[in-house]
């Protein structure tokens, strides 16, 4: 064994690169409480000090301090940047100076330009030529493959958050990798990969060969660029420090090279800890030392930040990242996989304050211990900076070395990725199902010329028909126009340092997702069990609808309704999965418009429902506002009716609840002990 | 037998141990001038509903309750007491921890009837959570309308039958803070040896507009809510008495 594993034990990891395998023996489940958690340290309150300062100056200049408008960014770019060097415990930005954002121009130089042009800044000519003349981007790559329908149904908006012009995200390399192995090991085992490819030049066996070549370039680099660091990540890590230096500099890479939607960082707190316990057990380290490093890991994971258009903002209101670290969860062993570094990673919201990045997500199971469950409520009453995720439902399907991309996408950690693909408004296809595929705001024939509803009242049966065939041309054209965009993407900004940390033989997740699907159900809902008639415009299109009666609506528990919700993902998800996908991905959807729904509101006309033209939509596969009266049990209720098999990539639910509806603070209530009862 | 319901609460965390499926029973002979629930006053109005259909939409959601139960508030539940049986007896059957939050205002010393049918109840309840509006009966009859003579006196029969009880107390600015009468509450419950848990509730103004909307008056217009830090000390005039009853039981 390396002289870097001394005191692990195992004989499968250290002979193939298997960091599960790694976690699994060596890792030491915590059930303890949160009593062992340390204070911020000096350092660690100066440089966030300094950090809450940029912040402040990012806002007094309108949301951006600093823009890269010369340097294209590569792993190998920029030389370092730092805070303040000398208090530092974990290093590295994206350029050379924290809050400067680089120049990504292999998704769209249009994108690029714009986000500079957008901020005050210009992007160096020289660069503008190069990409519109000798470099084609993604962004070009796609719309010379669109066809004429495909780019009719992006600008009505019925296809909608397409990731045709920037970054597609969504992948989560292996960062843990490094740590573990170093990269001579990774770039050996990149190079056996190599030599092991079919020896048929197939398209499919030439595309992998110039891949792996281009991850073992990505790898390369990772190295110069830890070095212009004074850090050696050639090989393992020995201690805790160089352990999450080495996988942050590994997330480091992705996030210089790709701006994607969504860049999540995995699954590391219990990959670490096997460090830290070795660490503590030795006295290499004290728990004040090593909740440093873990808090200025965060601060940096905080710092992460992307060029980007105001409307780009628009969609995911904000300007996240979706740094998603996934904690805890239950091994299928039945031993937690909760240790010491889950405490730390949530405690860094005690010690640097309540965030959204990285966007701390606690893979939920009932049976997770006790004092860890206590922790995690206190640290959501006290923060609002949790996610839930259920992992009883996703350990079935992924193992227990999953993670999360974004809000809800999971994957296995270095075996499985994700193509991201934006949304199928489903309220504007029911629309288009009414009106004969004319949009209804724009009054362009966007879909097929199929015959509109007749008659002044809507009949169910036949709507839900004319929905059903709709929806079938809907999930075509959709799933037509992302494997265009996939193909460009490989082909013109593919993501090397992302995808040198998988396996050679990754599974592809082809990703679809559904916005809406709360206003069609309580649509359907409405045409079903009230009245619904129509009002047509002067062209004879349907703008809006007058209902009488009441219906029973999604998010009380009432399986009238709550079926036709069910109904309507299970025949989208059929409808995708008929077609042809990209290499040969696995067809999911999801349900998970967290942040867009207003953009997609504004888009959309008045719906049967009662909801007027311009109004948001639900997020994600919540009832609509106000709609769910019978109290939170019975909105959860409706949600959790919906099949995960058929919405694998995620289905989110947004719940907000004032503390003093959870429950008595401690302090009003008295129970047996104050009262010193018998 | 049916129960006259207002409404049914999918979600309940501050009405006992655990997250708890809620029934607002309709209906109740108190006037407390702080009640923030008015709309359940009238005997009459509300929705029939069967135990089984209760029973059946809580089994649905079974799992949200697993630390929890079910409660039965309102309103006064007492005055449906063939429906609580009904309704407790189902949930018994099916190991569901049953809770009664009550003001005690029905209970008559004297109306054997009803005492045969509290003595059937009460072994089918886990918990009874008594609200006891004032300890001194003229203040409590000013507040509230209603002598409290019944409701210590239940009590009393509480004890007796040895069901667990969580005594609740609004605490009201100038109407309900005075510390003697606390103490005195304190070292009434003090006395309970089934006493598990005081709850003393910090007045809010968030019933005000209920009023308004139903063209009643609101008594208590311009009283301020409590405010958590003078509950505090509230609270601790409602401890002390109970410890001083408690000291009086260790020495006896």
């Amino acid at each position: 064994m390396r002289p870097e594993w001394t005191g692990f034990v195992g004989n499968k990891w250290d002979r193939e690169v298997n960091v599960r395998d790694f976690i699994q023996k060596n890792y030491t489940p915590y059930e303890g409480d949160d009593s062992f958690l340390a204070e911020p340290t000096q350092n660690t309150k100066d440089l966030w000090e300094m950090v809450l300062d940029l912040s402040r100056k990012e806002r007094e200049a309108g949301g951006v301090l600093d823009m890269d408008t010369k340097v294209v960014s590569t792993i190998t770019s920029h030389g370092p940047g730092y805070l303040d060097k000398s208090k530092e415990t974990i290093v590295g930005f994206q350029t050379d100076a924290p809050f400067k954002r680089s120049l990504q121009p292999y998704g769209g130089i249009r994108m690029a330009e714009k986000a500079c042009a957008d901020n005050g800044y210009e992007v160096d000519p020289e660069i503008s030529e190069f990409f519109s003349t000798h470099r084609k981007t993604h962004n070009a790559g796609c719309f010379d493959a669109y066809n004429a329908e495909m780019r009719a149904c992006r600008s009505s908006h019925i296809i909608t958050g397409l990731p045709d012009a920037y970054g597609r995200g969504r992948i989560i390399g292996d960062y843990r990798r490094i740590a573990l192995y170093g990269i001579d090991r990774l770039i050996e085992d990149k190079q056996d990969q190599k030599n092991s490819t079919g020896r048929v030049m197939t398209d499919e066996v030439i595309r992998l060969r110039e891949e792996i070549s281009e991850q073992i370039v990505a790898l390369k680099m990772m190295k110069e660029m830890a070095a212009s660091y004074g850090c050696d990540i050639s090989k393992p890590s020995t201690n805790v420090q160089e352990a999450i230096q080495a996988t942050y500099f590994g997330y480091l890479c992705a996030v210089k090279e790709q701006n994607g939607a969504a860049m999540s960082l995995g699954r590391t707190s219990t990959f670490l800890d096997c460090y830290a316990e070795r660490d503590l057990k030795n006295g290499v380290f004290t728990e004040e030392q090593i909740q440093e490093f873990v808090d200025h890991f965060i601060m940096k994971l905080r710092c992460i930040k992307f060029a980007r258009t105001p409307e780009y903002n628009q969609i995911f209101a904000g300007d996240p990242v979706w740094v998603t670290e996934s904690l805890g969860g239950m091994g299928v062993d039945g031993r937690s996989l909760v240790t010491k570094m889950s405490f730390r990673f949530l405690h860094t919201l005690t010690n640097l304050g309540a965030s959204p990045e990285p966007n701390l997500t606690v893979l939920w199971s009932t049976r997770l211990p006790e004092n860890w469950k206590r922790y995690c409520a206190k640290m959501s009453i006290q923060t609002s900076s949790i996610q839930y995720e259920n992992d009883d439902l996703m350990r079935v399907t992924h193992g227990d070395d999953y993670g999360i991309a974004c809000c809800v996408s999971s994957m296995v950690i270095g075996k499985e990725m994700q193509f991201f693909g934006a949304r199928a408004n489903v309220a504007k296809c029911l629309l288009y199902a009414l009106n004969g595929g004319v949009d209804e705001v724009t009054k362009k024939q966007v879909g097929p010329k199929y015959r509109p509803v007749s008659g002044d009242v809507l009949d169910y049966d036949d709507v839900m028909d004319k929905f059903m065939d709709m929806l079938e041309w809907q999930a075509d054209v959709y799933v037509n126009t992302l494997n265009i965009i996939h193909y460009m993407h490989d082909k013109y900004c593919y993501e090397r340092a992302e995808m040198a940390l998988h396996d050679r033989d990754v599974k592809r997740y082809f990703a679809t997702g559904v916005a809406g699907l709360s206003i069609v159900a309580d649509s359907l809902s409405a045409i079903k069990y009230a009245k619904v008639e129509v009002v047509r415009d002067d062209d004879g299109v349907i703008v809006d609808f007058k209902t009488t009666g009441d219906f029973p609506k999604y998010g009380n528990d009432d399986d009238r309704v709550d079926d036709i919700a069910q109904e309507v993902v299970h025949k989208f998800m059929t409808a995708i999965r008929r077609h042809h996908t990209y290499r040969e991905g696995v067809p999911t959807t999801s349900i998970l418009t967290i942040t867009s729904n207003v953009t997609y509101g504004k888009a959309t006309g008045n719906t049967p429902d009662g909801r007027k033209k311009g109004q948001p939509f639900a997020p994600g596969a919540n009832p609509m506002h106000g709609r769910d009266t019978h109290g939170a049990v019975a909105s959860l209720s409706s949600v959790s009716k919906l099949p995960f098999k058929d919405a694998q990539d995620g289905i989110s639910n947004t719940f907000t609840i004032i503390p003093g509806a959870l429950g008595k603070e401690d302090k009003v209530f008295s129970g047996d002990i104050e009262l010193e009862l018998k | 037998m049916k129960g006259r319901i207002h409404s049914l609460e999918s979600f309940g965390t501050v009405d006992g141990p655990g997250t708890r499926f809620v029934v607002f029973v309709q209906g109740c002979p108190m006037r407390c001038a702080y009640c923030h629930n008015p709309d359940t006053w009238p005997m009459d109005g509300g929705t029939m509903i069967e135990p089984a259909e209760i029973i059946e939409q809580y089994e649905k959601n079974r799992p949200f309750y697993k630390d929890g139960g079910l409660t039965v508030t309102g309103g006064e539940p007492l005055m449906q007491v063939d429906f609580l049986i009904d309704l407790f007896t189902l949930a018994k059957e099916r190991g569901i921890h049953t809770c009664i939050d009550s003001s005690g205002i029905a209970y008559k010393e004297n109306n054997a009837a009803f005492i045969q049918k509290l003595d059937k109840l009460m072994p089918l309840t886990d918990l009874v959570m008594l609200d006891i509006k004032h300890i001194d009966p003229e203040k409590h009859k000013e507040l509230t309308s209603q002598p409290n003579d019944g409701i210590l006196a239940f009590a009393k029969y509480l004890e007796k039958k040895q069901v667990p009880v969580w005594i609740r107390h609004v605490i009201v600015p100038g109407l309900t803070d005075d510390e003697k009468y606390l103490y005195q509450l304190g070292y009434f419950i003090g006395h309970l040896s089934n006493l598990k848990a005081l709850d003393a509730l910090p007045y809010h103004t968030m019933g005000e507009k209920k009023y308004e909307s139903l063209g009643m008056e609101y008594k208590l217009h311009g009283v301020p809510a409590m405010d958590q830090k003078t509950l505090l000390v509230k609270k601790q005039a409602i401890l002390d008495g109970v410890k001083a009853a408690r000291k009086e039981l260790e020495n006896s």
